[in-house]
This record gives structure tokens, sequence and C-alpha cells, in this order.
């Protein structure tokens, strides 16, 4: 356990990939919310971008925050991501699927 | 002047009649006694140096179990206002309003503040000790945790007597939860509490994910590790993916109450049915991160008193896997009536159903542990035995409930009560108990007594048996949640009266409970070996209560069930003789994750009156304690060989 405590904290210099991170994802918030409340497109178009958005800032926090592709321990990570895309998919898909029971009722 | 006083008046609720005037007068009384107690003994250095900053798991774990069995008080006395209300027609002993709070408090306060901190209190406990490693992977924010839960419940409590308990159900539905038709301070409450409670609880799932993941003493592969572990493993998982959405329901509506936001209320193009939606997307999963733990219990009381190796060991871990997933993917039979269409109903009817297999084979597995086993019928026992049947009944009326058409006409009735009361206390509350006479000894270096024990699990049992068996026939009867009184007429009179009569026996056995625990601190029969059970994993290989660093020198592990090897070979858990001990490292106490809880606290506080200036003080004063951890750079020592030696020379392992 003491040899093998400092392994994997090894970052030296500047952390210039977390300020990247950090003003990305400011960023990419600070667009959707400006579309949302300061432009006039149509709620679609509006939703559409913010999903692209979204998306962007999960790659940006895989990216610059998780250390997803410094692991060494691949075995594990690689199921934990199917697992997330599954759940992912499971509770907006599904969402989508429940909540249009509206036009089904009327 | 007179303005200042009717708004005390009102805030504390002292125009609200007796009951509260009760509860103040109880609440300042053990306030004033704890205090003066604690200043009378000189406790206050004691209780700060060795409880209120400590990173430990195992006192962690006790601290969290001490607060479930408070919280269960406190929900089993709500509970038993609600049965005294309902026993016979036509009954004004609650108000209609009270009554509403109290059902409220006891569902939020029962799942979230009694049935949570009890399972995550036998991770902590048991956890690091199973897979032999000397404390969680983040101990610091194992303690955050605590605390929050901790400061979240005192929120939630609070609100009894100052200001209002939230009266919209446990599930707090809008549209009746929005401001509109319940205004104050009650509902904010609720969404405060969870919130904060909640960010606790996904901090546990991460650290008890990591640690499983990462801190397994070496040779104690992932198919090697005792079956709790591997269910609080899969728990974890549940916790990580489930409790964010309840946050973000959470938030959405605090925002709708809050700030005049319409995402839910159906005036400003909100859909009310969408925080249904998200709230049973955490919800479900929920109900299976607090059996799952449960069934971990299980399986390890049942695999020690048979004397047998768990049967089928790699099929449980499969069954587990495959309720984790399923659980997912089920949340809509919670609102079958909302009516979303024949396509949706079936399908998470047929995946509701599929749950009961995996379910089953875990139930087949403990049976085949048994069977032809030595099997010892101490009190962990008795409850482990008396779980399967009742949590069967649980399970089975929960597959009636998932066939759409049927549940048209179960929805929301008592049957709906009984059944999910067999599955939380039929499930969750006997494997708790069961862990509780398993694992006490180990915590606390003393045996809980036998004869109690066995008085306890049979008043409770069949307490909990009179008092919800009739309410599936209630049900039938046509008997809804939720009311507070009733007509005559009906013929559900009696059947309340017996439901209430068993209520009382519930409650009678929690207190042979309580005076157990009394009982056994001073005359119990003290635990010198540290395996009073001639236990199977590595918990048992260390003395009881467990040194502060748990393990002298790591174990190497062999096999399943590693204890059990390593007394059959006759290994010592410090390996082979004369292997010199080394300087062990350890995490620093620290003060500052109750201070960081306060500072929640008094946010949550200003959230719930809409007072800004004290959520901005409050989150302030979080950012900072946060900050100020960046910049600590002590926070671990090193326990000295000499001290180890002197421990380990106590413990008779030199």
């Amino acid at each position: 356990m003491e040899t093998k405590e400092h392994k994997f904290h090894q970052e030296t210099g500047f952390p210039w990939k977390h300020v990247i991170g950090l003003l990305l994802s400011l960023v990419l918030t600070a667009i959707a919310f400006w579309l949302a409340l300061a432009t006039h497109q149509p709620p679609a178009v509006v939703i559409t971008i913010i999903v692209v958005l979204g998306f962007g800032q999960l790659l940006v926090q895989l990216y610059m925050f998780m250390h997803f592709t410094e692991s060494d321990d691949r075995a594990w990570q690689v199921p934990t991501i199917y697992f997330a895309l599954f759940i992912a998919f499971t509770v907006v898909g599904g969402s989508i699927w429940i909540m249009s029971f509206r036009s089904i009722v009327s | 002047m007179n303005g200042v006083v009717n708004w005390a008046v009102h805030f504390f609720m002292l125009d609200e009649g007796p009951l509260i005037w009760l509860s103040d007068f109880l609440i300042g009384c053990a306030t004033i006694g704890i205090i003066v107690a604690l200043t009378y003994f000189k406790l206050w250095k004691w209780l700060w140096d060795n409880w209120l900053t400590t990173v430990d798991h195992k006192k962690i774990g006790i601290m969290y179990l001490i607060a479930a069995v408070l919280m269960l008080f406190r929900g089993g006395t709500d509970g038993l206002l609600m049965r005294a209300q309902l026993s016979w027609p036509n009954l004004h002993f609650l108000t209609a309003d009270h009554y509403d709070q109290i059902f409220t408090t006891h569902g939020t306060i029962m799942i979230l503040f009694m049935a949570m901190p009890a399972i995550i209190g036998f991770f902590n406990v048991a956890v690091p000790l199973q897979i032999g490693c000397r404390d969680v992977a983040f101990p610091y924010l194992n303690a955050i945790s605590f605390w929050l839960f901790f400061s979240a419940a005192l929120l939630f409590n609070l609100s009894f007597v100052v200001g209002g308990s939230p009266d919209g159900g446990w599930t707090s539905y809008p549209p009746y939860v929005e401001n509109f038709f319940d205004p104050g301070p009650g509902e904010n409450y609720f969404l405060v509490a969870l919130q904060i409670t909640g960010i606790g609880t996904i901090a546990t799932g991460v650290n008890f994910l990591i640690t499983i993941l990462r801190m397994r003493a070496p040779g104690m592969t992932m198919m090697r590790l005792p079956m709790f572990t591997w269910s609080v493993f899969i728990t974890s998982i549940i916790i990580v993916f489930a409790f964010p959405v309840l946050t973000v329901a959470l938030a959405l509506l605090l925002i709708d109450r809050d700030f005049g936001s319409h995402f839910f209320t159906v005036t400003g193009g909100g859909m009310p049915m969408q925080y249904i939606n998200l709230f049973w997307i955490w919800g479900h999963p929920e109900v299976y991160i607090v059996i799952l733990p449960a069934f971990g219990i299980l399986s390890e009381v049942v695999s020690t008193f048979s004397h047998k190796r768990l049967f089928g060991y790699s099929a449980m871990v499969v069954s587990m896997i495959a309720i984790a997933i399923l659980s997912f993917v089920v949340w809509v039979h919670h609102f079958f009536t909302m009516g979303a269409g024949p396509g949706v109903n079936s399908f998470f009817g047929v995946s509701t159903m599929a749950i009961a297999i995996p379910t089953g084979v875990k139930v087949f597995n403990w049976l085949f542990t048994m069977h032809k086993g030595r099997v010892e019928f101490t009190s962990a026992m008795l409850w482990a035995v008396g779980f399967i049947p009742n949590f069967l009944i649980g399970g089975l009326t929960g597959v009636m409930l998932a066939v759409p058409p049927a549940d048209y006409q179960y929805h929301n009735s008592y049957f709906l009560i009984a059944h999910f009361h067999y599955t939380l206390i039929g499930g969750t509350v006997f494997g708790v108990f069961a862990g509780i006479y398993y694992w006490w000894p180990k915590m606390f270096g003393v045996l809980l007594d036998e004869k109690l024990g066995r008085w306890h699990f049979w008043t409770f049992m069949i307490g909990f048996n009179i008092c919800f068996f009739p309410q599936f026939f209630l049900g039938f009867m046509g008997m809804q949640r939720r009311m507070y009184t009733y007509p005559a007429g009906y013929g559900w009179g009696i059947i309340n009266l017996i439901s209430t009569v068993g209520a009382v026996l519930m409650g009678v056995g929690f207190l042979i409970f309580v005076w157990n625990v009394l009982w056994s601190a001073r005359f119990g029969q003290r635990d010198t070996t540290g395996d009073p059970w001639d236990g199977r994993s590595l918990e048992w290989a260390t003395t009881s209560p467990a040194p502060e660093y748990n393990f002298a020198i790591i174990p190497t592990i062999k096999g399943r069930d590693a204890w059990w090897l390593m007394k059959k070979t006759g290994e010592s858990i410090n390996g082979p003789k004369g292997v010199p001990f080394r300087p062990i490292h350890m995490p620093n106490n620290s003060g500052r994750p109750i201070i960081m809880s306060l500072f929640f606290f008094i946010a949550g506080g200003g959230f719930i009156f809409q007072w800004w200036v004290l959520a901005i003080i409050g989150l302030l004063g979080v950012l900072v304690t946060m900050a100020q951890r960046s910049f600590e750079y002590h926070d671990h020592h090193y326990i000295p060989v000499e001290e180890i030696e002197r421990t380990e020379a106590a413990a008779g392992r030199l």
C-alpha cells in the first residue's frame, strides 16, 4: 500500500487540461442558456442544438476531468461505459416513449 | 410587536395543538439532557475527538446504524399514530392535515433516513474488513457522506415542529405539491433534505465502488469476494446511476416552488407526469438499493449458521447483476394507471415479472445452502429464515401487481400498502436486524442476548404479520391508501383494529430490542475471540472490535471464505511468524466534514424558507470548506511499529 500509493498522482506543471476543460464546459453551458433565452429559433432547433452541446459536454467531462484515456484498467472501464450508455438510452428513450402518451390518449 | 409574536407562534406551530407542544417539550428535554450529561461527565472532547471528527469506517458505520435505529423509532411512532387514527371508523384523533403530514414523514423517513443509513452503515462496518483493507478508498469523503445524511435527517425532522411537515406523500407528486395547492415550507423540507442526503449517498456509492475495485487484499479476486461485498458492489453501481435522476427531479420541483418556474405545472405548459416519470426512474432502483444489501447480509448469515459454504456462488452473482439491470427497466409499474397505452404497460409489466426469476434463484440458493447443513438457530439466523417466507409474500404480491389490468384494481389500495411493507419490512428490516445481531459483536465486542433476541424476533415477526396481512383484504374490500378516516358500514373497522394490534406488537418488539441493547451492554457475553460464530469471511479474523488499522499485515487470500480456509490450514491472519510489522499509513481525523454539513444545513434552511441571505451564506461556507481541503497537506499519519506490536500482543496474535 505504501509503495503503490503515489503511482496515480503524477501530474506535474500547470494543470492546463483542467483549465481548458473548465472553460470549455462553461462556454458550452453559456451557449445553451443564450440559445434558450436570447434567440427566437423554433423549439425543435433549440432542443437539437442543446442535445449536441450536451454531447460535447459529455466528451469534455470524460477526457478533461475523468482521465478516460489514462487508465490501466480497461477491463472495468469498457463495460461500465456500455452500462452507462444503456442507462442513458433507457432513461431518455424510455421517457420519450412513455411520455408520448398524451398523443395516444388524444 | 404583535406581528412578530404572531409570526413566531405560527412559525413554531404553537397554534397547532397539544401534539406539537408535547413534541416541543420532549425535544427540549432530550436536548438539555444530552448537553447537561456531556458537560457533567466532561465528554465533549471525547465526543469530538473520537466520533464527530472520525474518518474511521467502523465508527462511521456505527454512527449510521445509531441514526437508523433512532429514525426507526421516529418513523415507527408515525406509523403507530396512523394506526391509532385508523383503528376504528370515524375517529378524529388526528386532523386530516396532521394525518397527511404524518404519512408523508413516515414514508420518507423509513426509506431515506432509516433503510438507507442502515444499509450504508453495514457497508461501512463490514466491507473494508471483508476485503482485507484498512479503510475505504476516500475516508474523508465517507465522513462527509455521513454528516450530509445526518444534517439532512435533522433538517427533515425539524419540520415537525418548525414551519410544518411536508404533506404530499413520500413521492411528493405535483401538481398537488406546487405552491398554488400546497403553500408553506413543508414540501421544501422534503425537496431540500432529500437533495442534501442524496449528495451524501452518491458519494457513498462512488466510495464503495472504488474501494471494492481498487482496495482488495492480494489474492482477493472478484469471484472470491464475500457475497455481502458483492451485493454492496452492485448496489453502489445502482446508486451511482439512479440517484442523479432524483437530484434532477427534486431540483426541478424546487425551482418550480422557489422561483416560480413551470416544469410541472399544467397551467404554464408543464407536465406533472414527467416528475412522476423521473421520480420512479430513481424510485424503483432505490428499492433494490435497500434490498440487495439485505440479500447480501442474508447470504452471509445463512452460510455462517448452516456451517456450509454458500450454495451457487456464481448464480448469486449473476442474479444480482440481472436484478441491477432489470431494476432500471421496470419503473412504469408504479404508474400503470397513467394510461401510457397497452404497448408501454405490457412491456413494463413483463419486465417487472422477469425480476422474479433472479430473485427466485437467490431464494433457492439460500434454501440449498441450509439443506444438509448444520443449521444453528441463533437470533441472526431466525431473522434470516423469517426473511424468506415473508419476503416471498411481498414478492409474489408484487408479481400480481405487475399485471397491468389487475393493477388498475389494486392501484393505491391497501393491497399495495401490504405488498410493499412485506418487501420492505419482511425484506430490508428483517435483513437489517439479521445484520445487527450478526455483526454486533464485531462492532462492540459484546454479543446481544440470545433469549431477548428470540423474544424480539417472535414479537416483531408475529406483530408484523398481524399488522400487514389483513391489509391485503382491506385492499380487496376497497380501502384506499392515505385516507385519514372512513365511515362505518364497510366492514373495514374490525380488520383495521386487528392491524393496529399488530402494529402495537411490532412496537413492543422494538422495545425488547432496545432493552436487549442496554442489557447486553451491561451484562452481555463478551466476545474475546473475535470470531464468536465460527465465521467464514475476513472480518472474523480480527479482534472485536477491530483495531484502528484493521489488519497489522494485509493478508494474502487463497480462496473463497478466506478466514475459513485459514482456520482449516492453521494459518495466522498476520501471515507466517516473524514477518516484521511496518508503520501503517492512516488518514487523519478532520472536523471539516461536520462543519461543511452545518453549512449545508444553513443553506438548506435558506432554500426552505426562501431566506436568500441565509442560503448564500450557507453555500459560501460550503465552498470555503471545500477550498480549504485543497490546501490541506498534512492529512495522514503513520502508526508506529511499537504501537502495532502492543495492540497485536494484547490481541494474542504475536
